[in-house]
Parts: structure tokens; C-alpha cells; sequence
């Protein structure tokens, strides 16, 4: 958790980052940028698709369409969180000169997309039934 | 990586192009969940809260936009280009963030 917490401080003092290791190739970094910004836009996927469920989902039952709307967002939130958890991480490895950190994140986005997909067939089919 | 920028100080990889369009897809992706949050915000008449939460979320989307820009202007301006800084990548999924937490309000 102590190792948590000093990545939090890392997000906001880049001159803490740039101290450790040699600088590297420029190309490693801006690789590491776009994975950066593909995480993010896997966020903002997710963030869109919350809003989506609560728009064009209108005839299901309250407690449903919000409950999915807000397992969407929440999904959205921690995807964004570690998208620059994991960018500090990689580029600080990459800058040390150690393996890139692995990380069981995308198996579990996977799951928690694939059952939300479920989810939503199960209720929308049971909203026409009802 | 031994093929380092040419002679012409041009990248064959075209790296920090691809890096630019790549923040030119997340601004766009951010467009379009500002534009689904003004929708739901005046969905059926316009009240005081989904007023509020339309500019406010119409204001991150600006405050990505310039973090997006100010780091194109980076790349383009120097050869080798600078790494992203933390607090621009913080800054970014912070505006991420805060449009999930207004679209929670708004779905609730």
C-alpha cells in the first residue's frame, strides 16, 4: 500500500520521476504516452457508454438502468486511475533500466465488461418481457 | 531502436506524430462524452443542477483540450521532443474523473 501511495505522489512531481535513472530513448516514453492515452480513451469508453445505458435504455426498471449506468462509470473511474498509475510505473522502469511492470488490470476490465455486456442483455430482454 | 531521427531531423518512426494524433482521438473521445452529458443534463426541460453540470462538464472538456494542446505544441516544438510530464497526465484523467463523477449525479 506504502508503494500505492508514493506512485499517488509521483502523478503530481515530475521532476521526482525525471531524477531517477538515465533518460531514455524518447521513443520508449512516447510509446509509453499513447499506451497512456489508449488506456485513457478506454476510460472515457466506458464513461460514454454509463451515459449511453441511461439514455437510450429508457424502459427499463430505475434501480437497473442506474445500476448499470454506475457500474460503467465506476469501471470508467478505475480505468482512468490506473491508466496513469501504470504510465508512472512503466516510465519509471523504463527510466531505471528494470522490466516493465506486469499487471493483471486488462484480464480484469475484461471480466467486469464482459459481465456487464451480460448483464445488459439479460435486462434488456427482460424489460420487454415485462 | 538503432535507426535514431535522419538526416533531416525526421523521425522515421514518425513517433511524436503518432503521439499527437493519439491525443487528437482521446480529445475527440472526450467530445463526444461532453456531448452524451449535455444530452442527458437537458434531456426533458432544462433544470438548475443540469444547467450547472453541462458547463461544468463542457469545462473540463476545454481543460483537456488545452492540456492536449499544450502538449502538441511540445512535441512539435523540440527534436528529441521532452517525456509527458505527471502533472499534465494527472491533469488529464482528473477531467476524466470529474465528467464520471458529474455523469453519477446525473444518472441518479
Amino acid at each position: 500500500m506504502s508503494e500505492f501511495v508514493r506512485n499517488i505522489r509521483l502523478w503530481f512531481a515530475p521532476e521526482r520521476v525525471r531524477e531517477e535513472g538515465g533518460t531514455p530513448d524518447y521513443r520508449f516514453s512516447l510509446a509509453n504516452e499513447r499506451t497512456f492515452l489508449a488506456w485513457l480513451r478506454t476510460a472515457l469508453a466506458l464513461i460514454g457508454g454509463g451515459f449511453a445505458v441511461d439514455q437510450f435504455l429508457p424502459d427499463l426498471r430505475w434501480a437497473a438502468r442506474v445500476g448499470l449506468a454506475l457500474a460503467l462509470l465506476a469501471a470508467g473511474v478505475l480505468c482512468s486511475l490506473r491508466a496513469v498509475n501504470h504510465w508512472v510505473r512503466c516510465e519509471r522502469a523504463i527510466r531505471r533500466g528494470e522490466d516493465l511492470p506486469a499487471s493483471r488490470f486488462p484480464a480484469m476490465l475484461s471480466l467486469v465488461v464482459a459481465v456487464v455486456a451480460v448483464a445488459m442483455v439479460v435486462v434488456v430482454l427482460v424489460g420487454w418481457e415485462g | 531502436m538503432t535507426a535514431g531521427p535522419g538526416p533531416a531531423g525526421r523521425d522515421p518512426g514518425l513517433q511524436p506524430e503518432r503521439t499527437r494524433l493519439a491525443w487528437r482521438r482521446t480529445t475527440l473521445s472526450a467530445a463526444v462524452v461532453a456531448v452524451l452529458a449535455v444530452k442527458t443534463a437537458l434531456h426533458g426541460g432544462a433544470s438548475g443542477t443540469g444547467v450547472v453540470l453541462c458547463a461544468v462538464c463542457c469545462g473540463l472538456w476545454l481543460g483537456f483540450l488545452r492540456v492536449a494542446h499544450h502538449r502538441i505544441r511540445t512535441l512539435s516544438a523540440g527534436s528529441p521532443p521532452p517525456a509527458l510530464t505527471p502533472r499534465h497526465a494527472t491533469t488529464a484523467v482528473l477531467c476524466a474523473v470529474a465528467m464520471a463523477a458529474c455523469a453519477a449525479v446525473l444518472v441518479v
